[in-house]
């Protein structure tokens, strides 16, 4: 699909929507008792440059629908891109049929009609000008930033190149249960990955990025070029510490992926699954009294704010946890009812896939202290990037790899890496002992820094 | 290794949507994305169907179903690439496609016209019939043979999910060269999850396989769904004993199979082309050299018979083939695509892979194996007094630019005195590919191909691989647990 295109269709999301509207009648005159239609319209550009010159030049629309019926409380998910009239009433034939093999279900019903959503918030999610951004205006960007990162530090020697992109999309749901909604919003971003090289011919690259609904969000090219560098060279030189226990403070893109795996112990799926080791916990103390969590979808122009859910129900923010009590997990209306309770208005929803919990702005709340105040230690670890997946939610054993900066008396030292920090996820949250007022807003996850009294590091 | 036999049968696939793409609308098509310049231009038409089957608390909870059809167009000029793609097979719509792409090469001479030769492959994954094509229900049986047997394994089990999903793909490569390839590849996967409970504590275990075959596979060629079954309730259950890991560096014995990880993290990715033209990658500029101890011989090979990582010719229309990478220690060869082969002066060797027709090819790894050498697995457990004996893992991520790599276990065992002892928690190992492969002090004769569901990221791109090795003796890897000692 050209901008041009991409232009027109995203200009109506009630074009979507209508789609959305002709499966769901299609689905139901195929016998269907309950269904629900997701459309999703999209266009992309991406453009990276390398040492100066244009990479890839990547332009694509993309458009896809996701249906789930029930019959006789069986469901079917299925998915097509191929709207031919003919062709949908036969995907809605067979998707219908499709329901036969599964067994009967009945909490997997529609929700009730009277928790869809009413009227649908303005939570200013879309900026006309950000289709205006061209091929040409592209390039210039990632080569303005390349370039600030290259000419940063002689010791910037090579590049991973420098990425622009946007993106743009309409969203459109109807469900027989009584909704049809639609909304649209963009984005843009933009990355710098710079490379050093390092002793025994070994490289290090680092990166830094800026991402925002709004084009005039954005940080300045150079900017984001020179910050990029600036962590690049940082690195260079690490050793690796001896194998000790240490208080550790985690940067917001560390802790951010901290943040992000207690999501997913929170969610509705993983607690009725008893696959998470919070699942017997709501109303005990699962974090310091520093910790207060809030998923709230409804925050104007940030990335993961939705104006309903992935069932067509109605948002709110929810508050998860308050000063380290566990108030609530996150539910959709399976889990809900698996569950004993009702739904938080937090399902997410895929083309490809049936509803289930997903976080919509999830955001530790920031604290008092400056960043300086957290990382003053006699000594620490100060851990800027974790690696690898060794978190088990259902016991909360926690290991990944780490690499950041050695603190001593109050400063921050040499690089480390090639280590691992080693806590367990209970001890882990309830030991933060100071949270930062830095928080992290690029992304849908968002955190500040903090800091773990106590974590093992295994090193030399 | 050999390939296995399958049934002859009449089996052919169903039509597709490509059957309709005519050689002559290619080339025009290629013609389009050349107006402007460019080196190379490919096309890559796809038709993806496949069907999934979510059971838990013994019935099947959804059955869900997926048809995707789209086709990409990339135009190449240099080390640049021009991509776009389209869901929609009408003339207009890939036409636009064509000059959406052709943008990269804006005011260079028009290619001359292109003359499409259809390229014969062989068939490294027959089947003697879709699994898609069977009924549902014999699907659903399966589902119960495995949910069934990782109950009644032990009372500990309060939890069982089992994942089933079939599929297939149709591919069209059409390259400015003239290379016309079309292949079929099929792909069957089952999953099972268990979770085990015992005085409020819970662990779980998973099992899993994936590979190019229909439905004989559980019935002929690999584990049944009941085997599945027991060994994701016999990993739950015997994690629910298993001892905090202690932390630092100590020696590691990597069992046969799925160890195979270590490698792919550890040094294949590092040995993938575009990282060493780009300059990017540790081992850049290092060909001909020892990366390696002399036990080590690397290879990737597309060409194992119906493996998850095989392919009869790559997603830019080149033959999937068995390249080595490391021989006896040296670096003796890179995974190219067809940008870095161009680089290089060398021809792609068949790894240009990509996730779908929404995304361009990038070099990739195939099934990725250590070869066996000569030790004795026993012999290798007994020459470590205190180590880590390492058998099945989640995942692992490296740093190429570094090497640093971590991989995360999910079945491990205390090594002490030469013997086998308690079964660890939360292991996880980090260390740097160069210097782990060159610590390799021994490698056993049980070459072992995992059988198990591998995954490959890449710059947002998920493809199918294979990985496989001996049981190996690692001197020295640091080792992360809670246990500080």
């Amino acid at each position: 699909m050209t901008t041009e295109q991409a232009k027109r269709i995203l200009a109506n999301p009630r074009s979507c929507q209508e789609l959305a509207e002709q499966m769901l009648s299609l689905a139901l005159r195929a016998g269907a008792d309950g269904a629900e239609v997701l459309v999703r319209d999209g266009a992309e550009l991406e453009v990276k440059v390398r040492m100066g010159e244009p990479e890839l030049v990547k332009e694509a629309g993309s458009r896809g629908l996701g249906l789930r019926v029930i019959k006789d409380e069986r469901a079917a998910v299925t998915y097509t891109s191929d709207f031919g009239v003919r062709a949908m009433d036969v995907f809605a034939r067979e998707s219908v049929e499709l329901c036969r093999l599964a067994e009967p279900e009945p909490l997997a019903n529609l929700p009730a009609g009277e928790d869809l959503a009413r009227a649908l918030p303005e939570l200013d999610l879309w900026d006309d000008s950000v289709l205006s951004i061209d091929v040409a205006q592209a390039k210039a960007w990632a080569k303005t930033g390349e370039a600030a990162a290259l000419k940063f530090d002689p010791r910037v020697t090579n590049s991973e190149g420098a990425i622009f992109g946007r993106a743009v999309g309409a969203v459109a749901f109807a469900s027989s249960a009584g909704f049809s909604g639609a909304y649209r919003g963009s984005n843009v971003s933009f990355v710098v990955e710079p490379v050093c090289d390092d002793s025994e011919g070994k490289k290090r690259n680092g990166f830094h990025y800026t991402s925002n609904r709004f084009v005039s969000g954005l940080l300045p090219a150079e900017e984001v070029g020179i910050e990029a560098a600036r962590r690049t060279v940082a690195k260079l030189g690490p050793r690796k510490v001896p194998t000790c226990q240490v208080p550790a403070v985690f940067s917001p893109e560390a802790a951010r992926t901290l943040l992000g795996q207690l999501a997913g112990v929170l969610s509705g799926g993983a607690v009725w699954r008893k696959s998470s080791y919070l699942a017997e916990r709501e109303g005990t103390l699962v974090a310091s009294p520093l910790v207060s969590i809030v998923d709230d979808p409804l925050v104007p122009r940030a990335p993961g704010s939705r104006p309903f859910d992935g069932e067509g129900l109605a948002v709110r923010p929810n508050v998860v946890v308050s000063e380290g009590i566990l108030r609530t997990f996150l539910l959709d209306t399976y889990s809900a009812r698996k569950l004993g309770r009702r739904s938080t208005g937090s399902a997410g929803r895929s083309v490809g896939g049936g509803p289930h919990v997903t976080t919509s702005n999830f955001i530790l709340r920031p604290g008092k202290s400056s960043v300086e105040e957290v990382a003053n230690l006699a000594q620490g670890f100060y851990v800027t990037n974790l690696m690898g997946f060794g978190f088990n939610a259902v016991t909360g054993d926690y290991s990944q790899g780490a690499a950041g900066f050695w603190i001593e008396n109050g400063e921050r030292t040499f690089p480390v890496s090639e280590v691992t920090i080693s806590v367990n996820f209970d001890d882990l949250w309830k030991g933060i002992d100071a949270v930062a007022d830095d928080i992290d807003r690029r992304s849908s996850v968002q955190c500040p820094t903090f800091r773990v009294a106590r974590v093992t590091v295994a090193g030399t | 290794m050999t390939g296995m036999t399958v049934p002859s049968s009449t089996f052919s696939y169903p039509a597709t949507p490509l059957d309709a793409i005519e050689a002559r609308t290619a080339e025009r098509l290629l013609g389009v994305a050349l107006a402007s310049g460019g080196d190379h231009a490919d096309l890559y038409f796809e038709y993806h169907s496949s069907c999934d089957f979510a059971f838990e608390e013994g019935r099947v909870r959804t059955v869900g179903r997926a048809i995707i059809v789209g086709l990409g167009v990339r135009v190449v000029r240099g080390n640049a690439s021009g991509y776009a793609y389209t869901e929609e097979l009408s003339e207009a719509r890939m036409m636009d496609t064509a000059r959406t792409a052709a943008q990269i090469a804006a005011d260079g001479k028009p290619h001359a016209p292109v003359s499409l030769v259809s390229r014969a492959l062989p068939n490294f994954y027959p089947v003697p019939e879709l699994s898609l094509d069977r009924p549902g229900e014999e699907k659903v049986a399966l589902l119960r043979r495995a949910d069934a047997a990782a109950r009644g394994f032990d009372p500990r089990i309060i939890r069982v999910e089992v994942g089933f999903a079939e599929g297939w793909s149709d591919i069209l490569i059409v390259a400015s060269d003239g290379t016309m390839a079309r292949d079929r590849q099929p792909m069957i996967r089952i999953g099972v999850n268990a979770v085990a409970e015992e005085h409020g504590k819970r662990q779980t275990g998973r099992s899993g396989t994936a590979k190019r075959r229909g439905l004989e596979l559980f019935e002929q060629f690999g584990a049944t769904p009941e085997d599945h079954g027991r060994e994701a309730a016999r990993l739950a259950v015997a994690m629910l004993h298993a001892e905090e890991a202690p932390a630092g560096p100590m020696a590691v014995v990597l069992a046969a199979g799925e160890s195979g990880i270590l490698l792919h993290e550890a040094v294949g990715h590092g040995l993938e082309a575009d990282f060493n033209r780009k300059q990017t990658s540790n081992y850049s500029g290092q060909m001909g050299q020892r990366v390696a101890s002399p036990l080590c011989t690397v290879v990737d090979d597309a060409t194992i018979a119906s493996a998850r990582g095989s392919i009869n010719v790559d997603d830019e229309g080149v033959p999937g083939g068995r390249n080595v990478l490391i021989e006896n220690g040296i670096l003796v060869g890179y995974m190219q695509d067809r940008i870095s082969a161009r680089h290089f002066g060398t021809k792609p060797t068949g790894n240009g892979r990509r996730e779908s027709f929404r995304q361009p090819p990038l070099p990739r790894m195939t099934n990725t194996l250590l070869l066996a050498g000569q030790d004795q697995p026993e012999d290798i457990i007994r020459s470590v007094s205190r180590g880590i004996y390492a058998k099945r893992f989640s995942g692992g991520q490296v740093n190429i630019s570094n090497g640093d790599f971590v991989f995360s276990l999910t079945e491990s065992y205390l090594i002490e005195d030469g013997r086998i002892t308690a079964p660890l928690r939360g292991v996880n190992l980090i260390g740097n590919g160069p210097e782990v492969l060159r610590n390799v002090t021994m490698v056993g004769h049980d070459f072992l191909l995992s059988e198990g569901t591998w995954t490959c990221g890449k710059d947002g791109q998920s493809v199918p691989v294979g990985i496989g090795t001996p049981t190996v003796k690692i001197a020295q890897i640091t080792v992360g647990g809670t246990r500080a000692t």
